[in-house]
């Protein structure tokens, strides 16, 4: 499944399409401590999270991981998507929380297996 | 020291990160992996060298004024040198306890100060060396094998 096949199964809000919506999405991590993502995110993981500030962005370009999501309609900051543009992250929200999106993207076949 | 890196250089980078700088926070982790995967570094070893970098960085933006930062490269592995200007650290034994912070409310609600870095960094590192003088800064010396030079050391 690609980033742009989330995008419609789950209708997705996209705030910035990046370099990366045709990345396939291998897996997923949810986290909203920054030092746990840098940790246990994966290259072509979705990460979804409710940090909307512009340090996310350097943390998924750094891990290359394939989209962020904004959980629960969480507003970006001005600068993340300046940031996402200069990266070329993929930024994506949503209006379900983490939970909802973990189930929706398990039943899509997104397991967080490695 | 041991899992220690040895052997001549083959590449020295400079960095410098500015506390409380937000907006640029990542950009030097950014340059190292940039580096590494320019010179074709095993991917784990980057892998593991952007998760150590980040968080001194980030540790550098959260609490430093200023922070030096060397990359080096043998044949052995990596070594780098996060040498920061800021308050220290007064007790090196507790700020590597997991879950320890002293991190103000408003960086916690940024995602940082959970008490993960300097463990973190211990973790994915082969050795960490934390010096620090209360007052004047802290120097982190850490050192990441190669995985041929790891079978040789273990």
């Amino acid at each position: 499944m690609r980033v742009r096949d989330l995008v419609t199964e789950l209708g997705l809000e996209v705030i910035h399409e990046g370099d990366h919506m045709d990345d396939p999405v291998e897996g997923g991590y949810v986290g909203d401590l920054l030092s746990d993502v840098i940790a246990s995110g994966r290259r072509n993981d979705v990460w979804l999270t409710i940090q909307s500030h512009e340090n996310i962005i350097a943390v998924a370009s750094l891990k290359d991981l394939a989209a962020i999501v904004l959980a629960k309609s969480t507003t970006p900051h001005d600068e993340t998507i300046l940031h996402a543009q200069r990266e070329g992250v993929t930024l994506l929200r949503s209006n379900l929380t983490s939970y909802q999106l973990v189930a929706r993207l398990a039943a899509l076949g997104v397991s967080g297996d490695r | 020291m041991a899992a220690s890196t040895h052997g001549p250089v083959l590449f020295r980078r400079s960095f410098k990160v500015v506390g409380s700088d937000f907006l640029n926070a990542g950009s030097v982790s950014k340059d190292i992996k940039k580096a590494l995967k320019q010179l074709n570094v095993d991917a784990e070893v980057i892998w593991r060298a952007l998760i150590v970098s980040y968080e001194a960085e980030m540790n550098a933006v959260l609490y430093a004024h200023e922070c030096d930062i060397t990359l080096e490269i043998s044949h052995s592995g990596i070594h780098l040198v996060f040498d920061d200007r800021g308050p220290g650290i007064p007790d090196i034994a507790l700020a590597m306890t997991e879950g320890f912070s002293t991190a103000t409310r408003e960086m916690r609600e940024r995602g940082f100060g959970a008490g993960l870095g300097l463990p973190n960094i211990k973790k994915t590192s082969d050795s960490l060396e934390v010096t620090s003088t209360v007052g004047k800064g802290t120097r982190l010396d850490i050192h990441i094998l190669f995985p041929q030079a790891q079978s040789k050391a273990a």
